[in-house]
């Protein structure tokens, strides 16, 4: 068996950050309150000063933070990206998460000591790209996107020393993530400039008769019957027609539920499980965490993983296993 | 969590005769219970950033009762109304009393409430959104709040409250008191 | 304001067309558009290259001799250990210059060879163009959805680097590539099995809404706008912007006749008003827009005629 799977669990608040550490988390990865990060949502992320004391929090219990710098900074104003990767590392953070080659190559070279994660949003999905980022960066590990199979990720980490992280449960882009404009098509905001993706600021839900209607944009994204579960108005989960079909033509509003595949992860050479949900609040932290580090640690034994049953956590309250079974191509 | 059966509904002959009394008193409880969060929290509010300054109207549907909150850190306002028709808002979170109160209490999720239709947003989705993330993370206890707001006599009311909560919680299954993680 | 010093360049084609269609397509380009680069090769989807694989070099020869600057444009998602050799190949043959569409191909690219870098990688700030340019970029095609706050600094720096910027400026934006394919999902296929079923449709696939609202279009992996990029009334501003290419998105219908018009443009014998009237009599169906560079959304039309 190789070494225990580390489990990095999201944060988008103090509070939700000591529920994660004190469920189990090995590692909590966090952002500041801007466009810095990927999760730029309205009452959510981390002052300055609430970073430094979640960091000692987390450092006093064992755990690890990393912070996410992880949009693409707009051209002129490079400055706010590149001072957030300084006072991440100024603050204590373990590592960096980045995905803009200009910010890492600042950050290589500007903060030789700082440990180097590649985020999601770079959307390495070969071996060949991962290497690129770690000879030119020195990038120590590699978020993979999720549009890629259990075999295609053991591919990977044969082909490459670079750890891997792979995500195991929460929402689902289907797209390969920061290769993404369906956001700022349809409302002028987009994950990859101002880290938001389908902001609750153009989301208007409306009654129409029975059904609860949904629009992004002035978009109808889904219309959902009185009693049915009602998903928030993902631009790429919604229902639309094309070729005289109806239905979800992208991906269905599920989350992502990997659990049952840990072992077969980790055998693929996987070194970390990520958990998204920095949206979310402390009890789904508090619950997916303390769920996973049982999953992580009955693995570590080599017992059997139990169902996690967190499916009323879900968007739309149904998982899925995503793009690691091939089928869901 | 996840295994919680139906959220449970206030009883109703409760809701009939909250019905019945006149609003003066909800509202001079309401603006005192808003002010003390106010000063006692002063992150959550800061939280908010722009969205401070919009009316949210929470609305408890098993209740007679409307809390038009704004929560402006400068000055913070509360209207109780009978009900949100006729009232000035941006944005409208429905649902029942005990969903609210597990929202506040951390003993639910706020998506999950709402992917279940157990919750209902209108509006300014991102103020509501706003609203329940500083909220969220203030981890506030409105048993305490609420014991609080009667000074002097808080610590006997205090000490009451605290055996008796658990009791009703219980007997309820509504979040009565903030929910705190195992240590580890 | 002289917009005469700008270049166009032609995307490579992002649909599926049977490969009579495309050698026919590169064939006429060669022989009679007015435009000075010409990006081909597959882009979105390595299943569909075997079927055209062999015009390739024959239509690069021949836009080659029709003097215009060929580029062969790589994969935008690369995963298969097939596509991973086919772009290690890509970049090693030295007979044509090379686009990139994924920082892979930076792994096999000899030091201080130059290439270009496609719109599907990410070039938001100064500070990544640079990092390209010290890679050895010369032209660098910008992410569609930036706007003009982002475009403006970003040219005038490539201006200073001598690196040649490049905006994607008329046909369907591409949004968005997955893993998944969703020409097959519509059909009901998987995608191994997917009988190509993209194909059939030359420009992409429309997508409504629920109350029937134009609003997408699907290319088998990829997502794309409804709406058509049109910057024709943006060319004075962005000229002046330091921006030196055009890139002209290939599309069903009279192409080289869009080619046409936008050098009219460029040449100064019709006014942006005049030329958006043109495209739009040749493509009555289709609706224009700019709003990703103009705001305030992708999905803004162009209204009626641009400033």
């Amino acid at each position: 068996m190789s070494a225990p799977l580390e489990l990095v669990c999201p944060a988008g608040t103090p509070a939700a950050l000591r529920s994660a550490v004190k469920a189990g988390a090995h590692t909590v990865y966090c952002g500041f309150a801007d466009e810095t990060n990927a999760r730029n949502f309205p009452g959510l992320n981390f002052s300055r000063a609430e970073m430094e004391e979640a960091i000692a929090f987390a450092h006093g219990r064992g755990a690890k933070v990393f912070v996410a710098v992880n949009t693409f900074p707009r051209a002129g104003a490079e400055r706010l990206w590149r001072a957030a990767v300084s006072d991440a590392q100024a603050l204590g953070a373990d590592a960096v998460i980045l995905a803009d080659l200009g910010l890492l190559d600042h950050t290589a070279r500007a903060h030789p000591d700082l440990r180097i994660h590649l985020s999601v949003q770079a959307a390495a999905a070969n071996a060949d790209a991962i290497e690129v980022y770690a000879r030119e960066f020195g990038v120590k590990r590699v978020v993979l996107p999720r549009v890629l199979t259990v075999q295609e990720i053991a591919a990977i980490n044969r082909d490459t020393k670079v750890e891997t992280e792979v995500f195991v449960f929460g929402g689902l882009c289907v797209m390969a993530e920061g290769r993404c404009s369906l956001s700022s098509y349809a409302t002028g905001q987009s994950p990859n400039m101002n880290g938001v993706c389908s902001p609750a600021s153009h989301v208007e839900y409306r009654q129409e008769g029975d059904a609860l209607v949904a629009r992004l944009g002035g978009f109808l994204i889904h219309r959902s019957p009185a009693d049915a579960p009602a998903p928030y108005p993902t631009l790429c989960k919604g229902r639309f027609s094309a070729g005289g079909v109806e239905g979800h033509l992208f991906e269905d509003p599920v989350s992502l539920d990997a659990a049952n595949l840990i072992p077969l992860l980790a055998d693929a050479g996987v070194r970390a499980l990520k958990i998204e949900g920095r949206q979310r609040s402390r009890a789904y932290t508090e619950a997916v965490v303390r769920s996973f580090r049982r999953a992580v640690d009955a693995h570590a034994r080599g017992l059997p993983i139990e169902a996690a049953g967190l499916a009323a956590l879900s968007e739309g309250q149904e998982t899925t296993a995503g793009a690691y079974r091939k089928t869901w191509r | 969590m996840n295994s919680e059966p139906a959220i449970p509904i206030f009883p109703r002959l409760g809701a009939a005769l909250v019905a019945r009394l006149p609003l003066a008193p909800a509202q001079l409880a309401a603006e005192r219970l808003v002010s003390q969060i106010a000063a006692r929290h002063p992150d959550l509010f800061a939280r908010l950033g722009d969205h401070a300054r919009k009316t949210i109207a929470i609305d408890p549907t098993d209740t007679p009762l409307v809390f038009l909150l704004t929560p402006d850190p400068d000055l913070p306002r509360v209207r109780v109304a009978r009900a949100v028709a006729g009232e000035r808002w941006d944005a409208r979170i429905a649902g029942p009393l005990a969903a609210l109160l597990g929202l506040v209490h951390g003993a639910f999720d706020g998506d999950a409430l709402f992917f279940s239709r157990d919750l209902v947003i209108e509006g300014d989705t991102g103020a509501v959104l706003a609203l329940r993330n500083a909220i969220d993370n203030a981890e506030l206890d409105m048993g305490h709040e609420i014991a609080s707001l009667f000074g002097p006599v808080e610590r006997p009311l205090a000490g009451a409250m605290r055996i008796a909560l658990p009791l009703v919680e219980r007997a309820t299954g509504v979040a009565l008191m903030r929910r705190a993680g195992e240590p580890t | 304001m002289d917009m005469s010093a700008m270049k166009l360049t032609v995307g490579p084609v992002l649909f599926n067309w049977p490969a009579d269609r495309w050698r026919d397509f590169y064939a006429r380009l060669a022989d009679e558009a007015p435009v000075d680069r010409v990006v081909l090769g597959e882009t979105v989807c390595s299943k569909r290259a075997p079927f055209y694989e062999a015009c390739v070099a024959p239509a690069a020869e021949r836009l080659a001799r029709a003097g215009k600057e060929v580029v062969l444009s790589s994969l935008a998602l690369v995963t298969l250990p097939r596509e991973r050799a086919a772009l290690a190949d890509l970049v090693a043959n030295q007979d044509h210059a090379v686009e990139i569409n994924d920082i892979a191909a930076l792994r096999y690219m000899e030091a201080g060879r130059a290439f270009s870098v496609g719109p599907l990688v990410n070039v938001y700030n100064e500070s990544t163009l640079d990092f390209l340019a010290r890679k050895g970029a010369t032209a660098v095609c910008l992410p569609p959805e930036l706007p003009f706050a982002s475009v403006a600094p970003i040219a005038a720096f490539a201006r200073g680097r001598g690196v040649c910027a490049e905006i994607w400026a008329y046909g369907r934006t591409p949004l968005a590539i997955s893993g998944r394919c969703y020409h097959a999902r519509v059909h009901k296929l998987s995608k191994d099995s997917c009988q190509f079923v993209c194909e059939q449709d030359l420009d992409g696939l429309d997508v409504r809404t629920l109350d029937d609202m134009d609003f997408l279009a699907i290319n088998g992996v990829q997502t794309m706008s409804w709406n058509y990029a049109c910057l024709i009334g943006d060319i004075e501003a962005l000229a002046l912007a330091d921006v030196d290419a055009l890139r002209l998105s290939p599309h069903s219908g009279d192409f080289v006749a869009v080619t046409e018009i936008f050098r009219r443009r460029l040449n100064g014998e019709i006014s942006a008003a005049a030329g958006f009237e043109r495209l739009r009599a040749l493509q009555p169906d289709v609706e224009f827009s700019d709003g990703f560079l103009a705001g305030p959304t992708g999905a803004t039309p162009l209204g009626g005629v641009p400033a």
